[in-house]
């Protein structure tokens, strides 16, 4: 703790830390001091000079003006930043900035919220006395996403600073000197970074702005109201933009454990998928000839209810997407469950279930986010972190420059902006892999992983790992996370019970990267086979989600998701939907695999249309409202399953708010408490603790083929991102294609840009090939959850691949990714 | 100017033009004599900055700033790797001083930072040289290769334990990597801005680590200090100015020189040297120590001592010791017109007052040079001048509006005749 010292700011005492800056202490107190270049989450450049103040200390005044945002304070400094010398040297910097600066604000997209537009009627003149040529700069093409108009750029380097501090990435740096700078890439090139969209946030002029949004509204035509990001695991706390009754903009909101300043892409341009013209906006109904007809919602809700009230209750299959809102899934599981239906769930992406009754009732992230930063050192197993959960990768680096290890063991190397050692092994095989650092720990256990951990022989990397986790241990500051990729593993169980042996006998942490929005939410409101309400454990669980596609269903309700993209096995999925008498659809969006498997549509409300709770993956309940009404006959989800629950006159469902059923769950999750669902609204957390023995006696045999890796690419993951097109067009949206390292290319007869054919078993397209040494030997990375990859099958499982006719390669890519 | 036997940068300057850059000439003239004794006696580095504290050697490069005093900054003892730096970037218009240290007496320089290392703890030294010095960076890297090959440079030097390595690295033609801490930027391989401080570079230099920078001259005249003691070297200039000095005479003069003497010459005698002003003319002002400092008339400077003290009381700097000379008959206007031209093209970009107003400035000078001068522009000039100087990261700033402001103070008149006539009061000599 710094010491506490005295200051004065324009004759008001305040308290500050040594140390601290000025403009800190001067932020705290309320004292406005105008800047431009300075960032509290960026490094001080002190070049904008705008916050020049006069200064003294120890008596003796400086003879300069010093800029606050890089002037330490000290005990007894007086600062004046008010003062006609401070106020002279304001005034200068906001002349010299405005003498090149368009003074053209009504057409610029910044006007109305600029700051140098609002600093400027505090220190700007009326008059100019700049009568030379203003300077014009030639604008660069960052991308969809952002927008430049450099001229108007006034070189505070946030977007420099931002990249090279928290992105890790200098995709944007100054050239030329004097007045000649200029920001740019160097290089004409997009900006692909996950995180790119905030430079818009830091730019504080019309220099860079949101494409999507640009010159679409103007800042005082919105109003504002706040929301949750319904992509990824952290929950990051948004302001929705909003005219009318659309959804313009999308900006963080700060909360400091949450998502800091900060928000991704993902989260941040989303919400163009809302306006998508893919949207469901209206009840439909398939008829015999497989034409689509429209019905008034009495109608198709009494239509559903008949559907579900003449089908077995152990026939009905209820798959829900992960991010579906904590609200909606208490409701369906209460509504199945109370026709007497018992398999219900949301983890999609998943093929091993047999630790459903060890696992932890409430799988979650094992610490609070902001925690993740103060570790020394983190084994992360099976996760593409930066593309899963974007901010808990910045976390994580925040940790390595911090001095902490950090390790992955992947089915293929990421692309990654710091430091950290690199473990991959094909699925199936991770857990070798593990199974040595276990070794490495002098960890041992019984069964499968007992045999593998006293087979491994570990290397340097994995005895090194091993020290690091132990050190760290000791310090309290060791975490083995487990994510995404982990949980497609053919082996998640095995490997889930080497990272507990791993954790154990290293002293560390374990948690788990949820892989969506809600996906801890779901399982405290139940809705999972082996759950119920307040995540208690079930004596007869139903079945899992690979379950009801292999053990075919007559009846389905597919609640937000396309089962081509959003399914562990797509073509099952397909086969087992045609197979079933009905399958009603809740949904937002109409996609050709949700009309093609469906007898039913009811169009429900996307993200910012529906109040709900999602529950993140430190556990925290975040609860918003509607922001816009639902896309034209759209209702909430959540009231659709309480019509539908009158409908079938089951018990209970006069709710009269989403309120009412958030607090029904939470005051059960309160008093399940103990029985493992203490995940709860400002509830202590529990660790990650395990409720049993996983019990698997032997690993599964090793593949004697390649293994398919089906990533979920960072713009895929779900119905509403998937239809937002500016993301689309980034260089991060991945196509279809093979990516094989240069070994197991070579072995094939395969060279980059050739067209090969990929099976599993009679499932087969052709796609491009990449050689691309991040992935591990063995594993033929193809991704998931984008077009044309719903005719393939398991997302990680075995593949062959062939050299196939680049004319078919045409063929294919000619029919959208659809098979020749 | 100075004895021979009194020389302390030029010391080879004597000897036969092929052969006076070399190893053998530099020996001959007591050479590495200071750093194989040191190698040899590893006497305590706090006695070394002592004596250069006593000798009163002031920065060359401009600043002026006491280079014992700046050794002792250094967290010597502290753990880690630490840095010499030689700023050989020389960039200052009218300066060409570092370029003959290197061309005639490189073997000085090398033993200089050798020296410099062993005092501040520093085991890498780096000599940053302006990237348009063919024939000197030529030299130097000669110099490096016969240093090395004699055992004077690398590791465990003569069987003492001591390490020192050292480097050449090249500028590429950016007048602020002069400024040090762009220097560690550009060295770094950054783009050339100098950095807010603190941190100072004794704390937080090159890469991070603690590291000192020189100018050339300074750490040439080191050698030569430790071998005659600092007192010789105090008393070879004034108290608290010791020392010869290089002094750059360029301009109206009829033999443009590079000379050493004693700090606390007499004006008129450095001019003398030069040969007096040129054609037999009046001398009409005086840039005393580089493009940046303000200027002086003439008559002023004809009764002004050349030390740092003397021509601070004369309202200007020593600087770099590069004397601008300037004849009756220079159009001032023009003059300035091409320092406002300099600064705004050799300004970083990262200060807003100096980015901005660099070019403005310019802009101002260039129309009323041009006879579309307004009245209001001279208070504008000196207003801009004001609001840029004092309020930026670096000197620049400062080195920008100096001129400006001296120029108007002493020559407004001939701004005023070329705004109202439309024609300077004289013409361009």
């Amino acid at each position: 703790m710094a010491e506490q010292i005295s200051i004065e700011i324009d004759g008001r005492t305040c308290e500050a830390a040594a140390g601290e800056m000025i403009i800190a202490v001067a932020d705290r107190e309320g004292i406005p001091i105008p800047r431009f270049c300075y960032h509290e989450k960026l490094s001080i450049a002190a070049n904008c000079r705008m916050c020049l103040v006069e200064a003294e200390a120890g008596g003796r005044p400086f003879p300069k003006p010093v800029p606050a945002c890089a002037t330490p304070v000290a005990e007894g400094m007086k600062v004046q930043t008010r003062s006609a010398k401070a106020l002279d040297a304001q005034r200068g910097t906001m002349e010299f900035l405005l003498i090149n600066h368009p003074l053209d604000c009504p057409i610029c997209d910044q006007g109305g919220e600029c700051e140098l537009q609002d600093v400027s009627m505090g220190y700007g003149e009326d008059v100019s006395r700049f009568s030379e040529r203003k300077r014009v700069v030639k604008d660069e093409d960052l991308g969809p996403l952002i927008a430049t108009d450099m001229t108007r750029c006034i070189h505070c380097t946030r977007c420099v600073r931002f990249g090279a501090e928290i992105a890790g990435v200098r995709e944007l740096g100054a050239t030329g000197r004097g007045e000649d700078m200029r920001i740019g890439t160097y290089v004409e090139s997009a900006v692909a970074h996950e995180l790119s969209g905030n430079v818009i946030d830091l730019c504080p002029v019309g220099a860079l702005t949101s494409k999507p949004y640009r010159f679409t509204a103007r800042a005082w035509e919105l109003t504002s109201e706040e929301g949750i990001a319904p992509h990824d695991a952290v929950g990051s706390n948004l302001y929705l933009h909003i005219r009318g009754e659309q959804v313009m903009r999308v900006h963080p909101r700060d909360n400091e454990p949450v998502n800091e300043t900060w928000i991704s892409d993902r989260d941040r341009f989303s919400y163009e998928g809302l306006s998508s013209d893919t949207r469901l906006t209206e009840p439909l109904r398939k008829r015999a000839d497989g034409t689509w007809e429209a019905l008034d919602w009495q109608a198709a809700l009494h239509l559903t209810a008949d559907v579900l009230r003449g089908s077995d209750p152990d026939q009905i299959g209820w798959l829900m997407a992960p991010n579906a809102t904590l609200e909606e899934a208490y409701l369906a599981q209460r509504l199945l469950r109370g026709l007497g239906g018992r398999h219900i769930d949301t983890r999609l992406r998943r093929q091993d279930f047999r630790g459903d009754r060890a696992d932890p009732a409430v799988p979650w992230l094992g610490l609070p986010i902001a925690e993740l930063e103060r570790q020394q050192a983190v084994l992360v197993v099976g996760s593409d972190i930066r593309q899963e959960q974007p901010l808990l990768a910045h976390r994580l680096r925040k940790a390595v420059l911090d001095d902490a290890a950090v390790s992955f063991l992947n089915p293929y190397e990421l692309a990654l902006t710091h430091p950290a050692r690199q473990l991959t092994a094909p699925p199936g095989r991770l857990s070798v892999r593990l199974a040595a650092v276990a070794r490495a720990l002098s960890a041992s256990a019984e069964g499968a992983a007992g045999s593998l951990i006293s087979g491994a022989q570990p290397a340097e990397a994995e005895t090194r790992l091993a020290e690091e986790l132990r050190a760290a241990g000791e310090q309290g500051r060791g975490l083995v996370l487990l994510g995404a990729l982990a949980e497609a593993d053919p082996d998640y169980t095995l490997l889930k019970e080497l990272a507990y042996l791993v954790a154990d006998a290293a002293g560390c942490r374990l948690g788990f990267l949820p892989v969506a929005a809600n996906s801890v939410g779901a399982a405290l409101a139940g809705a999972a086979p082996h759950l119920g309400p307040g995540a208690q454990a079930l004596e007869a669980p139903g079945l899992d989600a690979l379950a009801m596609i292999t053990e075919p269903r007559q009846t389905y309700v597919l609640w937000g998701l396309s089962p081509e993209l959003d399914l562990f096995d797509p073509s099952r999925a397909r086969e087992a939907l045609a197979g079933a008498a009905q399958v009603i659809g809740c949904s937002a969006f109409r996609t050709p695999d949700l009309e093609a498997a469906c007898d039913i549509l009811l169009p429900i409300a996307a993200f910012a249309e529906t109040s709900g709770t999602f529950v993140n993956a430190e556990g925290r309940w975040q609860r918003f409202q509607g922001a816009v009404p639902p896309a034209g006959d759209a209702r909430p989800g959540w009231k659709v399953l309480r019509v539908l629950g009158n409908i079938l006159e089951l018990d209970g469902f006069h709710y009269s708010s989403g309120k009412q059923v958030h607090d029904e769950l939470a005051a059960l999750c309160a008093q399940t408490r103990g029985g493992g669902a203490q995940v709860c609204d400002g509830g202590t957390q529990p660790d990650n603790a395990r409720r049993g023995d996983y019990g698997l006696k032997q690993p599964l045999p090793a593949p004697d083929g390649l293994m398919r890796v089906g990533n979920v690419p960072i713009y895929a993951g779900d119905q509403t991102v998937r239809a937002a097109p500016a993301l689309q067009h980034t260089p991060l949206a991945e196509p279809l294609a093979l990516h094989l390292h240069p070994d197991t290319a070579a072995g094939l007869g395969l060279a980059d840009g050739d067209a090969a054919e990929v099976a599993q078993g009679e499932r087969h397209t052709v796609v491009p090939v990449v050689i691309d040494d991040a992935v591990a030997p063995g594993a033929a990375r193809v991704p998931a959850a984008v077009p044309g990859s719903g005719v393939l099958g398991p997302a990680m499982g075995p593949i062959a691949v062939a050299k196939a006719d680049a004319s078919q390669l045409a063929a294919t890519q000619m029919l959208g990714g659809q098979p020749a | 100017m100075v004895d021979h036997q009194d020389t302390v940068c030029f010391r080879t300057m004597r000897l036969r033009p092929k052969i006076r850059h070399t190893l053998k000439a530099y020996r001959s003239v007591g050479g590495y004599v200071q750093w194989e004794r040191i190698l040899r006696e590893k006497p305590s580095p706090e006695t070394l900055i002592e004596e250069i504290k006593l000798s009163a050697l002031r920065g060359r490069g401009g600043a002026g700033f006491p280079t014992g005093l700046k050794w002792s900054f250094m967290p010597r003892n502290k753990p880690g790797q630490k840095y010499i730096v030689c700023n050989s970037d020389e960039g200052e218009p009218g300066t060409c001083k570092d370029r003959d240290i290197m061309r005639y007496n490189p073997h000085q320089l090398i033993e200089g930072m050798a020296i410099a290392g062993y005092c501040i703890g520093a085991t890498v030294g780096y000599n940053y040289i302006r990237g348009e010095f063919y024939e000197p960076i030529d030299r130097f890297e000669e110099a490096l290769l016969e240093a090395y090959q004699a055992g004077l440079l690398g590791k465990d030097l003569q069987g003492s334990g001591i390490d020192f390595d050292l480097y050449t690295h090249l500028g590429a033609g950016a007048y602020i990597c002069g400024e040090e801490t762009a220097l560690l930027e550009s060295l770094e391989g950054k783009k050339g801005q100098p950095r807010f401080k603190p941190p100072f570079p004794a704390q937080a230099g090159l890469y991070g680590k603690p590291t000192t920078i020189n100018n050339t001259e300074s750490l040439a005249s080191v050698p030569v200090i430790l071998e005659k003691g600092g007192q010789w070297f105090l008393e070879q200039g004034r108290p608290n100015n010791g020392g010869p000095k290089l002094f750059s005479v360029t301009g109206h003069v009829n033999k443009p020189c590079n000379v050493e003497v004693p700090l606390g010459t007499p004006f008129r005698d450095l001019l003398a040297l030069a040969g007096g002003v040129s054609g037999g003319r009046r001398l009409k002002a005086v840039i005393p120590g580089g493009s940046s400092v303000p200027v002086v008339p003439g008559e002023v400077m004809m009764e002004t001592d050349m030390d740092y003290d003397s021509i601070a009381k004369a309202g200007s700097m020593l600087g770099s010791g590069a004397v601008i000379i300037m004849a009756e008959g220079t159009c001032m206007v023009k003059v300035l017109a091409n320092l406002a031209h300099f600064y705004a093209h050799e300004s970083c970009g990262q200060c807003t007052p100096c980015r901005e107003g660099t070019g403005w400035l310019e802009r101002v000078l260039e129309r009323i040079l041009h006879g579309q001068g307004r009245p209001s522009d001279l208070d504008l000039l000196d207003n801009v001048a004001g609001r840029i100087g004092g309020r930026t990261i670096c000197a620049l700033g400062d080195a920008a509006a100096m001129p400006v402001q001296s120029f108007l103070k002493h020559y407004r008149h001939e701004f005023e005749h070329l705004i109202e006539h439309g024609t300077p009061l004289v013409e361009a000599a």
